[in-house]
């Protein structure tokens, strides 16, 4: 144990004596969950839009009082003709223009069904929809309001409500996203690395001789990023919470229990990349390309997986941020408790074991 | 087994694959005797070292170490001996006292210990106004003699040094070689590897080592008698070349 102290110490030694990668390693994840809470918004507000308005009359003006009103989009442009809407569009200065007709008032009076045409940019499709679908919205809400006044037969009337997140802020899906690369980042990047260091100097060498077991010698080495991973874990949790409101609807000792199965599992595929890797370049080249993109893209944090193809549907069942993204949204948002969760977890337990398995194994095999 | 003998090697055969890197080694080494390793790089030197010290496993033969076993109880080799690599192995952002105590720690050395042996280390080198500053500032020499004394730290029957003065001037390598002198008088026994012949000069005894096979084990003195040459480089080159024709030959 006295043994295994001195190694502690002698990491812990490493990691504060280097300030650079101290502040990169305290720093980035503060930096990074500002930067994806602030920058990335996939919900639509003050969106500038045009208006092409033939009618000019007292519905039409009323609409569009309605759609400023409403503080998703921003009418900020007045076209006189058609020929404007393309121009409009490529001086990228809108993303929608509607266009009121000229008959608006006749057919809303006789009750016809009024055309209002909304042309949109969609170099952006998903985008595209969103406000799309925004602008219909409001539309519709300003017919039900009129057949409100005129009486008329009755029809379907759609309530939503969305639940877990009424506003549909995005950072609640981002900081949770931004939690979980985070955490693999910095288990996995920095295990690999440490552990690929030791080898390339030939230390490595030297604490296998001593009577220190391997698995001593690889505990102490991911020992302090256990608890540098925690450490960030809880800081971005407090900036998603007071800088972006992101709530913590469940039990925060459960969240920070799953937070530390993650990072265990995240060590261990670091461990595993070492026992490969001899070089500290290669083992960051390998995480990055095994684990960072991956997360990235295949966990959900980015791109929904319902929408992905099949196949990747399946390759994104074998990346640990995936189940942990599920877990720690369902404690967030909906105050999920393990009742709820115990299959991920299973999961991620199974992860961890799998991969600390495959990594003694290589361990061994590399020493004979 | 006898006493005096603290390695004890028979037919040790290493192979990879369909190389053999070692092949059929025998030899003894006595208590207290700097051990010379000689031979060419990819001889088998460093795989020896690697065996002896527990880092690998021969493919057979019977090798014990201080006493122990190397298949059963290299726990117990480890405890009791020390190692030294090519690459010095200190840390460079850790300082002179930090590396002392971090092996001293490894090593199981009690606080006291440790702390005594730093000061009788510093001491002895001469660097007590040095003992905090980082390894990576030091020039290699230093690096290389403190390396050693790290490496002897926990006093140990044996020491292992595998090419410990490749990259250093020969000025800086014969003020090493005094501390291994000094170490060896005070009965730790000294394995070393190396291809540099001056370096052979200095052992007790030496083995060189021709393509993975022992082809000659003598004192340096008694070698350069036997194969009538002035220089260990001399026995040397004779040896190496003698073993390429008997290769050809053998194709």
């Amino acid at each position: 144990m006295k043994r295994f102290l001195a190694l502690l110490k002698k990491e812990y030694l490493h990691i504060f004596r280097d300030m650079r990668t101290l502040m990169i390693l305290f720093g980035m994840p503060i930096v990074q969950i500002l930067i994806f809470g602030y920058v990335i918004k996939n919900e639509v507000k003050d969106v500038d839009i045009a208006v092409l308005d033939y009618a000019h009359d007292e519905y039409s003006i009323e609409l569009r009082s309605k759609i400023q009103a409403s503080g998703y989009l921003n009418i900020v442009d007045e076209l006189q003709s058609s020929e404007q809407i393309h121009d409009a569009f490529k001086r990228a200065k809108v993303s929608e223009v509607i266009v009121f007709p000229n008959d608006l008032a006749n057919d809303l009076q006789k009750d016809n069904q009024p055309a209002i045409q909304l042309i949109l940019d969609a170099t952006d499709p998903n985008y595209a929809q969103l406000i799309g679908q925004y602008t219909e919205a409001i539309l519709l809400d300003y017919a039900v309001e009129m057949s409100a006044i005129t009486p008329q037969q009755e029809s379907i009337k759609l309530e939503n409500r969305m639940v877990f997140n009424e506003e549909l802020e995005s950072s609640f899906m981002f900081v949770p996203g931004t939690m979980a690369f985070i955490l693999m980042l910095l288990s996995a990047l920095m295990s690999s690395i440490t552990i690929a260091r030791e080898k390339e100097t030939g230390s490595m060498e030297v604490l296998l001789v001593s009577s220190l077991k391997p698995l001593q010698v690889v505990l102490g080495k991911v020992m302090p990023y256990v608890i540098l991973a925690f450490v960030n874990a809880v800081s971005v949790i407090l900036v998603g919470n007071i800088v972006f409101g992101v709530p913590i609807e469940g039990s925060v000792i459960l969240l920070m229990l799953v937070s530390v199965l993650f990072v265990i599992t995240s060590l261990a595929l670091g461990i595993m990349i070492s026992t490969i890797a001899d070089k500290q370049f290669t083992a960051m080249m390998m995480s990055m390309l095994i684990l960072m993109l991956p997360t990235m893209l295949l966990s959900g944090f980015i791109f929904p997986i319902e929408n992905m193809p099949e196949v990747l549907q399946w390759l994104s069942c074998i990346i640990p941020a995936r189940w942990y993204l599920e877990i720690i949204k369902s404690i967030m948002l909906k105050g999920a408790g393990i009742a709820f969760i115990w299959q991920q977890v299973l999961i991620l337990t199974g992860m961890f074991i799998v991969t600390i398995a495959i990594s003694v194994k290589n361990y061994k095999l590399r020493l004979e | 087994m006898q006493a005096d003998k603290v390695i004890q090697v028979h037919n040790l055969v290493k192979k990879f694959g369909n190389f053999t890197a070692n092949d059929a080694l025998s030899f003894d080494v006595y208590r207290g005797e700097i051990f010379g390793f000689l031979g060419a790089n990819g001889a088998g030197k460093t795989t020896t070292i690697k065996i002896l010290t527990g880092l690998s496993k021969p493919t057979s033969g019977d090798i014990s170490v201080a006493g122990f076993d190397v298949y059963k109880q290299s726990d117990d080799i480890k405890r009791n001996i020390g190692y030294m690599s090519q690459k010095f192995s200190l840390y460079e952002d850790l300082s002179i006292v930090e590396n002392i105590r971090l092996y001293g720690g490894i090593y199981g050395l009690s606080r006291k210990e440790i702390k005594n042996r730093t000061n009788a280390l510093l001491s002895r080198l001469g660097i007590e106004d040095k003992a905090n500053v980082l390894i990576g500032s030091l020039p290699l020499g230093w690096k290389q003699k403190i390396a050693f004394s790290v490496a002897i730290v926990h006093n140990p029957d044996i020491v292992f040094l595998d090419e410990p003065s490749s990259g250093v001037d020969p000025i800086t390598r014969r003020q090493f070689w005094d501390m291994i002198y000094e170490a060896a008088h005070q009965g730790i026994t000294v394995f070393v590897t190396t291809h540099y012949m001056d370096e052979a000069e200095y052992c007790d005894r030496v083995a060189i080592l021709v393509s993975g096979k022992m082809v000659a084990l003598d004192s340096p003195g008694k070698l350069k008698h036997d194969y009538d040459e002035d220089s260990m480089e001399g026995v040397f080159v004779k040896l190496a070349r003698g073993k390429r024709s008997f290769v050809k030959n053998n194709k």
